[in-house]
């Protein structure tokens, strides 16, 4: 480890950090930058960086991110700034429930269109086989037709032929088959 | 004694007083247009066989035909959001703007804080604040289905709330949504008549004079405030105003109000107030078929 890594501090449970702009300007260990949030939503889900100008990231509690509409002084501790949108503290990012329904829309990679049968299913955590995929495997935003338009209905993880319902508990729920 | 018998003689109509409030309320959702626009969520309604109607006074509030709004398709996406008809119009007479600076005192569990944040077209700083956590996930877990990113949450006491964190002066327009007596809600909470004391009018009426008192001072002169509360008691609402009249840099503003309502009252018991609350409204449950509620819209003024 360099001299300059031993310097990090160590990320505060309690408050919220802004993300540094790039790698280069890190000051608290493990803390992902802006510059890697932006690349990791273009190349996973092709969104492009632009759809995040206006808005700031921020990191509270081990990885979790957060996205804000507008600047705040960081650090500030308070119990919430805008909406979770990103996990990255394990070896695969996770986007969240929420970031996929607010701005899934804007993705054109790693987007897994379901059946009205199969988006019911999914919209009440059911894992389901769903071998016709042979796309990447991993974190795929699953969509759904609705109103004249494909529209997020979650995040599902595709592995081994299984296509994985990450909606959590509180927003499950049982759906018609449209 | 039931304490709607209390308040009966500021009504007119006594008879439709009292029959509206053994009602059950209407189902009734609001288009979230951070995600959808009335036209999308209509279309997914029809889809699925949803029977609604548009309320005459505003195009994003639906009344459902039947079920409640959390099984549909547009509910899961955050396209709507079950919210009284009546509790929409403090934000209403609020009039946030875009790219603006507002607080929401007593957010949660946040139907008029998100409704806030679509006014805004999710840009600027709603703060909202509560002093409790449990109704503080209430509010985080609302604004997250509905895809708001403008909201930061706070928990302090309303009546002492500082700006500290945040780096800025003052406020553009603040809401203070005031805990009640809530008889208002009687049709949503039965209940709610048993848990009624006039101690607690009186307890409660304290803490909303604090709050509101602390909501003028964080605005900016030339702001706005706006105080609601569900409750008929003019100790919560006329006499609130009333004080802060009195004691802060405020005056009454007016505003076309969208539902039928009328005029605050001026004298009530031993008491008359300033002659200004008259500018302010009260909603009976039997005038547009809602909940009962009492608006009054406020100018900084220094």
């Amino acid at each position: 480890m360099s001299d300059s890594e031993t310097d990090l501090k160590s990320n505060v449970g309690q408050q919220f950090g802004r993300l540094p702009a790039t790698p280069a300007d890190r000051t608290v260990e493990g803390r992902v930058s802006r510059q890697e949030v932006l690349e990791f939503f273009d190349e996973r889900f092709g969104i492009d960086s632009s759809v995040f100008e206006p808005y700031t990231f921020w990191e509270k509690g081990k990885g979790k991110i957060w996205i804000f509409a507008e600047d705040a002084p960081t650090p500030i501790r308070i119990e919430g700034l805008g909406m979770t949108v990103l996990r990255t503290r394990q070896e695969h990012w996770k986007p969240t429930h929420s970031a996929v329904q607010r701005f899934g829309h804007h993705a054109n990679k790693n987007v897994i269109k379901l059946s009205a049968d199969e988006a019911a299913h999914f919209a009440q955590g059911n894992d389901q086989e769903l071998p016709a995929w042979d796309g990447d495997w991993g974190y795929l935003i699953a969509t759904h037709e609705l109103a004249g338009d494909w529209v997020p209905v979650g995040v599902g993880l595709y592995l081994y032929d299984e296509l994985r319902s990450t909606v959590p508990k509180g927003n499950q729920e049982a759906l018609s088959v449209l | 004694m039931n304490p709607l018998e209390r308040y009966a003689p500021l009504v007119e109509d006594r008879t439709a007083f009292f029959a509206a409030c053994k009602r059950p309320l209407p189902s009734v959702v609001r288009v979230n247009t951070i995600n959808a626009t009335p036209e999308r969520a209509k279309q997914a309604l029809d889809e699925e066989g949803v029977g609604y109607e548009t309320v005459d006074w505003n195009p994003h509030i639906l009344r459902l035909d039947e079920r409640g709004p959390g099984t549909s398709w547009p509910y899961f996406h955050g396209w709507l959001h079950g919210q009284e008809e009546v509790s929409a119009l403090p934000a209403i007479a609020l009039d946030p703007q875009p790219g603006e600076r507002i607080w929401d005192s007593c957010a949660a569990p946040g139907s008029k804080t998100t409704q806030l944040s679509a006014m805004m077209d999710d840009t600027g700083i709603v703060v909202g604040n509560d002093n409790n956590l449990g109704r503080l996930s209430a509010l985080r877990h609302n604004a997250e289905r509905l895809g708001v990113t403008n909201l930061a949450v706070t928990k302090q006491d309303g009546r002492n709330f500082s700006l500290k964190p945040f780096g800025f002066e003052a406020f553009d327009r603040a809401i203070v949504d005031a805990p009640c007596s809530c008889e208002g809600t009687i049709r949503k909470n039965p209940d709610t008549l048993e848990q009624w004391t006039l101690e607690h009018v009186h307890s409660v009426a304290a803490i909303q004079k604090g709050i509101l008192s602390r909501a003028i001072q964080a605005t900016r002169p030339g702001g706005t405030v706006v105080y609601s509360t569900c409750t008929f008691a003019p100790e919560e609402n006329e006499a609130v105003v009333d004080h802060v009249l009195e004691t802060e840099d405020c005056d009454i503003a007016t505003f076309d109000c969208p539902l039928e309502s009328v005029r605050g009252v001026t004298e009530w018991e031993d008491e008359t107030y300033d002659s200004r609350v008259e500018q302010t409204h009260r909603i009976y449950p039997h005038l547009n078929d809602t909940g009962g509620f009492y608006c009054a819209k406020l100018e900084v003024t220094a």
